[in-house]
């Protein structure tokens, strides 16, 4: 250990009490940091999970024009090509086949506007999760024909249950009728309002039938290995469509340009967290601010000396730095592994939030809240911390420069 | 005497006053600031969602809310009218309304709106849908097939003014209904889902439509004065519901009818608290600190004063003050700049259009006025100064025990 970085370690120990006040301090606000960090990501991620595992998945391959105007039209006419492409990109895990018209569904006493889905019900439980969201009876397997599964309040308001009857009234491919009628094999609930209100799901081949599709679809839903292979996926997927000369025609869309709401609203999230941060990193640096002067201006006279001894001023603003920079990495440090820690702990036992239970399920988050510790929330508040104790600590440092060693010594 | 003493000892060295009242500034701000952004957004949400059909308080046949279908509907609509006008306070409207959900389609596309046959002239003075359309017009009273519709439902439609547009719907007699409408206004609302799932008829239409005769689905009360607290609803709802029979009818306040919103504004609420005291911490230790470092180079001093008789609860009293003196500075000056900023904001707000569509997602408004709450700045000042107090009292009782020969023969 060079001289200096001795010195300053015992610099700082001179006055025990104040430094542990302020490391305390910075250690407070690493800590803060990071599990408020931690948390936000971690809902963010169970948000943007959910909404994919129930509708949008990963990445989707539709007609060009069918995102914004959701016309019966716009279907993508080859689809067993395309899932030929996509069985050779090995980052994909699932994909699956879908094709969405909205009609009329009546039961016996009741009618209403209803999204009605065409799926594979064998490919689709590979991609969303509305096979574990059944509450009653069952899902439907490769062999049902005129079966459909419905969500909960869309059962509830139409007053079926399994093993009625619905009616089914829309608009095929061409403009004709399509009209058919299926029974209630299951009723699903994912706690999205939205979603149970509107959502009915019938076999792919039946809906191709019906609707008149001749084999089109208008979503090929792609579900990769992780969040961050989709970026990939989607580059890879393009550029096979383009060498089939289907670039034209289809267009690949990733969860964000599907949901831009999500996005968005996670962008605004972000950003509002941040200012907050950094409001509260600023209280923390003015609150640190005197230390840094103090243990300054307490020692003029000590200062005085050295530099009469010949220590230049340079060297005496290294050492009042490298005493400041100490304390914040103590602190830092003490932060880093008592917030991980915390955070630790809530990832692994979740936060309960039931109170804004109801409110949280309408953004796909269920009962309890799991905090996630990475690498970027565990140093990004920390190094911002850091950073600005630093300036706190310049502006002391180089008023050494202005010290006389005469008037210095005379200082009391 | 002792208040000039405490206030020429935190000017003795000013530099570290300043210092540490920048940070006391900086985190009342916030907690002001940041508070009246919350409350804005808060306060616009709610009258948002009032304006957009719920009103202050709604009247339905009992089961509507939970299977809102034609048949739950209110069958005599004079006494309504007659409940209202004896329990209404003044300068409160009403409407009546046809709400049924139908599925909307013209040649191209399909989709599932909430048809709502209203009385234009009544219901302008209720909803927002009076001041919404921006181009075409707005209904008249003898209108016979024409129809209101969102913007955003008319871009999916690829539709047009003077187009036609045709809803299906259950009738009362549990038969398919279906009308074709001409579009004549289109109107725009803060949500893109609000344009997207209602469309406007008259209320006779409606009625022919669904054969009604002259049912209605609901009836919405806006009140003069828009507090939120609810006092005001609660009493007129009591009011209503002591004269109609509750054996058919249910009169709910906002609160009730949204759930989502009281349940957001708790969490509003909760959050502004903890932010609150977690600034407070943060600065607390800058407290804690300057007042500590304060009393020990004045450690002769006390033990001077120690030595002249000075009771210790006197010094305790002197140092409290010295804080006390700060701390009032501090909330005084962050009061401040937190009005100003405030003021200077509510000018022109801030505009969080370029991210509607998060916007939407959260149900925020496209433009945030901040919204000062007096319960709020109270609020803050006093978990400043209370526990500003409270964590002065450690160096406080630190300086009372200085004995007089230890301190005197401290530099």
């Amino acid at each position: 250990m060079s001289i200096d970085v001795k010195m300053a370690w015992r610099n700082i120990w001179r006055n025990p009490r104040r430094t542990v006040l302020t490391i305390s301090a910075i250690s407070f606000a690493s800590l803060i940091l990071i599990f408020m960090l931690s948390f936000q990501f971690g809902s963010y991620e169970t948000m943007i999970n959910s909404s994919v595992k129930i509708s949008t998945g990963h990445i989707q391959i539709q007609a060009k024009g069918y995102q914004e105007k959701k016309s019966m039209r716009l279907a993508v006419s080859d689809p067993d090509k395309i899932g030929g492409l996509l069985e050779k990109i090995p980052e994909i895990e699932a994909y699956t086949f879908r094709a969405n018209g909205f009609s009329l569904v009546s039961s016996r006493e009741r009618s209403y506007g209803v999204l009605v889905a065409g799926i594979d019900p064998e490919k689709e439980a590979g991609v969303s999760t509305i096979k574990t969201l059944i509450r009653e009876g069952r899902y439907l397997s490769e062999k049902d024909t005129n079966q459909a599964i419905v969500g909960k309040l869309l059962a509830k308001n139409l007053r079926v249950t399994v093993g009625d009857e619905l009616t089914i009234l829309g608009q095929g491919r061409d403009g004709s009728i399509a009209a058919t009628v299926v029974t209630v094999k299951g009723i699903f609930s994912s706690g999205i309002d939205v979603f149970d209100r509107s959502t009915l799901q019938i076999p792919l081949k039946d809906f191709q039938m019906v609707y008149n599709m001749r084999g089109a679809v208008h979503e090929i839903i792609i579900s990769g290995k992780s969040l961050k292979a989709v970026s990939g996926i989607k580059r890879e997927v393009t550029k096979n469509l383009h060498n089939e000369d289907m670039g034209e025609t289809a267009v690949v869309l990733d969860w964000m340009e599907l949901m831009p709401g999500l996005l968005q609203g996670i962008q605004m999230d972000l950003v509002s967290g941040i200012i907050m941060y950094v409001i509260l990193i600023l209280v923390v640096a003015f609150s640190i601010l005197n230390t840094f002067l103090m243990s300054i201006f307490e020692r003029t006279r000590e200062f005085g000396v050295l530099m009469a001894i010949g220590t230049t001023p340079g060297r005496l603003i290294k050492l009042v730095l490298i005493e400041s920079m100490s304390l914040t990495m103590v602190g830092i440090v003490m932060g880093i592994l008592f917030g991980s820690l915390i955070t630790l702990f809530f990832q692994y036992h979740g936060i309960d939030i039931s109170g804004a239970g109801e409110l949280m399920k309408q953004y796909g988050i269920p009962g309890k809240l799991y905090p996630r510790l990475s690498l970027i929330s565990a140093l990004a508040g920390p190094i911002a911390v850091f950073v600005i104790t630093f300036l706190a600590a310049l502006f002391p440092a180089f008023k050494i420069r202005k010290f006389k060693p005469v008037e210095a010594m005379a200082h009391v | 005497m002792y208040f000039q003493l405490a206030w020429r000892n935190i000017w003795r060295n000013p530099r570290r006053t300043i210092v540490i009242l920048t940070a006391v500034i900086i985190g009342v701000w916030s907690m002001i600031f940041l508070g009246a952004l919350m409350r804005g957004m808060e306060v616009e949400m709610i009258r948002n969602s009032l304006k957009t059909l719920t009103g202050n308080i709604q009247i339905h046949e009992k089961n509507y809310r939970d299977d809102p279908v034609v048949e739950n509907s209110m069958t005599d609509p004079a006494l309504l009218k007659k409940a209202l006008k004896t329990s209404l306070p003044e300068g409160a409207n009403w409407a009546m309304r046809i709400r049924v959900s139908a599925m909307a389609s013209n040649a191209r596309h399909s989709s599932g709106v909430t048809l709502v046959g209203i009385d234009p002239a009544k219901e302008a003075r209720v909803s927002f849908i009076g001041k919404a359309v921006t181009s075409g017009r707005y209904l008249k009273t003898e209108d016979t097939n024409k129809i209101i519709v969102g913007q955003a439902l008319l871009d999916k439609f690829d539709a047009k003014i003077g187009h036609k547009i045709v809803l299906m719907t259950q009738d009362m007699g549990k038969e398919i209904a279906s009308k074709a409408f001409r579009i004549v206004g289109v109107f725009r609302a803060e949500m893109e889902a609000t344009e997207k799932e209602f469309v406007f008829a008259t209320l006779s239409q409606a009625q022919k439509m669904l054969k009604l005769k002259n049912s209605i689905s609901e009836v919405s009360i806006a009140l003069k004065e828009q507090n939120l607290d609810g006092r005001e609803e609660k009493t007129v709802s009591e009011n209503l519901s002591s004269i109609l029979p509750d054996t058919v009818y249910k009169v709910e306040t906002w609160q009730e009818l949204l759930p989502m919103m009281r349940e957001y504004l708790k969490l509003f609420d909760n959050f502004i608290y903890i932010w609150h005291f977690v600034v407070f911490i943060a600065m607390g230790f800058g407290i804690v600190n300057t007042t500590l470092m304060a009393i020990f180079e004045r450690m002769r001093e006390f033990g001077l004063l120690k030595a002249l008789g000075m009771k210790p609860l006197w010094i305790v009293r002197g140092v409290i003050t010295e804080s006390l003196f700060l701390l009032i500075l501090g909330i005084v000056a962050g009061n401040i700049t937190g009005i100003i900023s405030v003021m200077l904001i509510d000018r022109i707000g801030i505009d969080l259009s370029a991210l509607a569509a998060g916007v939407e997602m959260w149900g925020m408004p496209r433009i945030l006025y901040p919204e000062l709450w007096t319960v709020d700045v109270v609020v803050a000042n006093l978990v400043v100064l209370l526990l500003g107090l409270l964590v002065s009292i450690y160096p406080a009782v630190k300086a009372a025990r200085f004995t007089p020969v230890e301190a005197l023969v401290k530099i």
